[in-house]
């Protein structure tokens, strides 16, 4: 009994959090964009601008809700919510601290991928069903560029498994105790960061919405809080890369004692988050020719190899 | 700039004397009116035939001639239609001209000749209700096709107040919504191909990608571009028909709005050709401040450019440093002017007013503040490799073709000619200038680019000298139609003062006759063709500016491209919407 309440209430518990880290970093990339920038960004609304956020979320609760008349309906209405469920599911896997993980599953790096690939349904769906040309071309975009990268992800992290010998997201923070898998991972590390990047379609490849191109892409049609909820998948989207980055490659929640464990693995993804943000005021846009081809023609090559590598000096040095 | 005379003679030679009217024009262009019949062989024999040809159709424009008072001895007719020619072999240009009669006259059209005739002579038949004979696809350009009359008639109403109170019933609605839909069989596009079916996308008028209200409908197949038909006319504010009811002077500020970024640049263009057509001398004080603030404008057009160009290949934050750096030229431009944008700053014979005290210190910390930012924003944004990626080989020309569609200014020197017109044709005293003419090799977007960031380099060259040289003397010339003239005198003798009366009340009387001036302005050629009926204000104001030839240009170099692609082709080619429709 004690057990299930206490389950239940990390599950709240990560809602919560998972929820107000994405709202705050609304306020977050504002103000760092604009600190890259040379200008303020949002600082008038309480300290620092941090009440920015409140005012953004009653501002976005009272716009119009529109549905495009000439939209299919029900899809229209149900798309933005499959990225927001699969992405707060993703974090059912994440070791946030020794013992403070909401279900420590034997597969859970597959869990982890099987839900950051539901994600895709949700741009695909959207720009389906808005009946928009400018949503049809980000949504075709947009599924062949998650679906293309879902594979160099995936591949990217079997090293990661062949090293710990497990799927468990526990034992592989367990099992990088004497060193970090970002040293001997390398290679997979920044595959995974590209591939993470294509997944949760941040900018340099934010082709699937585009701005100069396409305008708003697969949610051109969407206002109010369906569009928020694409803007808050998509914030919950990165945090639950960084996390993952932070765990699969930097140790998740190990760290010198001086510091919590819980503390050291939220200091981790935070760090992945702001590099997300310095990424996008930095970088243009590939084509979308240009980005299939980096995937087929340089990552997937290299994740192949890398995991033959990994496999082979594994079995040498085991035998 | 002296035009070479020697075309009249190879003329005369080819199609006989007595088949030539000249006509004396203030600019010393030669001038020839030729017979309707024969004004095809002429062009032809211009474009293909002559040594050294005139290879690229400038400009393409009518006159309304009947209500003109002072057409001594000059062909009969109700309508002249002109054709600019310019040389690039010879750096000289030709006015051809044929009069036309009757209401609405028809004419063959030179679509065959020159690829860029098709816009111009859409103009003219939208603007004049000429009609040219065989043009593929004869229709409005840049009036809505619902459109009653043809505006720069002069039986047409100027005036909002002269045409009777505006209303939209619904039927009208529908109306006009119904002319806006775009049918691809209007056009010659086809809805499918064997294999495929055609997907028609409507880019603008609202896109973020299009800076301005520019629509360009996309025949899609996937994301490769079967055909772009851009479709303007949405920022058209009859800037032509205006300058017909404003005075020489009180038209000046209209021109600021010309190309918008370009500034005072504009002023320039029209003052030349005004002080040509009245024979004014402007002193060399003003001639200097005219060239460091246009070469200013010129640095804050192109830093507009720079930074919207990274913006449309995805590059977030580098319009920011851009439109900050333009900000500190607009501090400078304020300092002198008291206006940012459209300062409206050059006069009739001078400038408004003498530079401020001070302004030599504002301009000195710029030059030692600007080369830096050039220098960052070259690793950041030139040398990037997504950007290179984007851009090289994207939406390339060759100099002929360049030609052919009546590129100028950047867009042209991207493809390796050396053609700038302070240069080639110094005007308003640039020859005393030194500075380079950058070039590029392969007239993609990327030299395009490459081209414009070097001219920032040059300009602020210009800028330097104009700091160290700035020469002692008036603002102003003490030429009698210099608007307003110069105060200080006014109340010493009674000439100046009734001059000064004169033309600030009604305005100064330029002598009747003809004039063009042309000026390397931001963003290619811009040029105005002014003529005088000897009254206060211009009989007819022709505009000619460098956008409109490099949009009609857009589907010729994109197509096989992707959508991507043309947003790239659209940001290097550095037009404004105003300067399209003027």
């Amino acid at each position: 009994m004690n057990e299930t309440l206490f389950y239940l209430i990390l599950i709240v518990g990560v809602l919560v959090v998972m929820l107000s880290i994405a709202a705050l970093l609304i306020w977050y990339e504002r103000r760092m964009l604009a600190l890259w920038q040379d200008r303020y960004g949002p600082n008038r609304v309480g300290p620092f601008g941090l009440v920015q956020v409140l005012a953004d979320m009653v501002k976005i609760f009272f716009k119009e809700d529109w549905i495009a008349p000439f939209s299919d309906k029900w899809v229209f209405i149900i798309a933005p919510t499959f990225v927001v469920i699969a992405v707060l599911m993703g974090f059912a896997v994440v070791p946030f601290a020794p013992g403070l993980v909401v279900a420590d599953l034997n597969i859970g790096l597959l869990f982890f991928l099987a839900m950051s690939s539901l994600g895709a349904y949700s741009i695909f769906l959207g720009g389906l069903s808005s009946n928009n040309k400018y949503s049809l071309i980000g949504a075709l975009r947009g599924a062949a560029q998650v679906i293309s990268y879902e594979v160099f992800m995936g591949l990217s992290l079997m090293g990661v498994v062949i090293m710990s010998e497990s799927f468990s997201l526990v034992k592989i923070v367990e099992a990088q105790k004497t060193i970090w898998f970002v040293i001997p991972q390398f290679i997979g590390f920044v595959i995974f960061v590209i591939a993470g990047f294509a997944e949760s379609h941040r900018a340099p490849f934010d082709l699937p919405e585009a701005e100069s191109e396409l305008i708003a892409g697969f949610h051109s049609e969407y206002s109010g809080m369906k569009f928020g909820m694409f803007f808050v998948g998509e914030y919950l989207g990165i945090t639950l890369i960084s996390a993952m980055i932070a765990t699969l490659f930097f140790g998740g929640w190990l760290g010198p004692s001086f510091l919590p464990p819980v503390v050291w693995f939220f200091l981790k993804t935070g760090v992945f988050i702001t590099f997300f943000v310095l990424v996008r005021a930095a970088l243009p846009r590939p084509r979308y020719d240009q980005l299939m081809a980096l995937g087929w023609k340089v990552l997937l090559p290299l994740s192949l190899l890398n995991v033959l590598v990994t496999g082979a000096l594994k079995l040498y040095f085991a035998g | 700039m002296t035009y070479d005379q020697t075309v009249i003679d190879e003329l005369k030679q080819e199609f006989g004397e007595h088949n030539l009217a000249l006509q004396q024009t203030q600019d010393g262009l030669p001038t020839v009116y030729v017979a309707e019949e024969q004004v095809e062989n002429v062009l032809h024999f211009l474009k293909n035939k002559v040594s050294k040809p005139y290879k690229m159709l400038y400009d393409l424009t009518a006159i309304d001639e009947r209500n003109r008072q002072h057409r001594d001895g000059l062909p009969k007719g109700d309508f002249t239609l002109v054709y600019h020619l310019l040389s690039f072999d010879r750096n000289s240009d030709v006015r051809i001209k044929v009069a036309l009669q009757g209401e609405y006259p028809t004419i063959k059209s030179v679509t065959k000749i020159w690829s860029n005739a098709n816009w111009y002579e859409r103009e003219v038949y939208d603007m004049f209700g000429i009609r040219f004979e065989g043009h593929p696809n004869l229709r409005r350009i840049l009036m809505p096709e619902t459109w009653q009359g043809h505006p720069l008639r002069k039986e047409h109403p100027a005036r909002a107040t002269e045409m009777g109170p505006f209303q939209m019933p619904d039927d009208k609605l529908d109306r006009e919504q119904e002319a806006l839909q775009f049918k691809p069989e209007e056009w010659g596009l086809q809805r499918s191909s064997e294999d495929t079916d055609f997907m028609f996308l409507n880019l603008g008028p609202q896109h973020p990608g299009t800076h301005g209200i520019l629509r360009l409908i996309l025949q899609l197949d996937g994301e490769e571009l079967v055909d772009v038909v851009p479709d303007i006319g949405f920022h058209h504010r009859a800037q032509e028909k205006m300058a017909e009811r404003q005075t020489w002077h009180t038209y000046l500020p209209y021109t600021d709005r010309i190309d918008y970024l370009g500034g005072v640049m504009n002023n320039l263009a029209y003052v030349l050709a005004v002080e040509t057509l009245a024979g004014i001398e402007v002193p060399d004080r003003a001639k200097v401040i005219r060239i460091m603030l246009s070469e200013f404008f010129r640095i804050a057009s192109h830093l507009v450019w720079y930074g919207t160009f990274a913006q449309d290949v995805g590059q977030m934050s580098p319009v920011f440093y851009m439109f900050n750096d333009r900000e500190r030229i607009f501090d400078i431009i304020m300092a002198i002017t008291g206006d940012r944008m459209h300062p409206n700053w050059f006069r009739i014979g001078g400038v408004a007013q003498d530079l401020p005290k001070g302004w030599d210190k504002l301009v000195k910390d710029f030059i030692d503040y600007f080369p830096k930012q050039l220098k960052t924003y070259d690793k950041l944004v030139m040398k990037n490799k997504i950007i290179k990626a984007r851009t090289v080989g994207i939406g390339a020309y060759t100099t002929e073709e360049a030609i052919e569609w009546g590129v100028t200014g950047p867009g042209l020197r991207a493809t390796g000619l050396e053609w700038d017109f302070r240069k080639k044709r110094p005007y308003g005293g640039y020859d005393q200038f030194e500075f380079d003419v950058p070039t590029g090799e392969n007239g993609d977007s990327y030299d395009r680019a490459l081209v414009r960031i070097e001219e920032m380099r040059q300009s602020l060259r210009i800028i330097e000298q104009c700091l160290k040289n700035m020469p002692e003397g008036h603002y102003k010339s003490d030429h009698p139609l210099t608007t307003p003239p110069r105060k200080e005198r006014t109340m010493h003798d009674i000439e100046t003062l009734i001059n000064h009366f004169l033309n600030v009340s009604w305005g100064p009387v330029i002598p009747a006759g003809e004039a063009f001036h042309g000026i390397e302005a931001t963003k290619g050629n811009n040029g105005f063709y002014l003529i005088s009926d000897g009254g206060t204000n211009p009989y007819r104001l022709r505009v000619r500016t460098p956008s409109f030839p490099h949009i009609q240009m857009v589907p010729y170099i994109s197509r096989g491209h992707t959508i991507a692609d043309l947003l790239a082709i659209l940001a290097s080619i550095d037009y404004v919407l105003a300067d399209v429709d003027r």
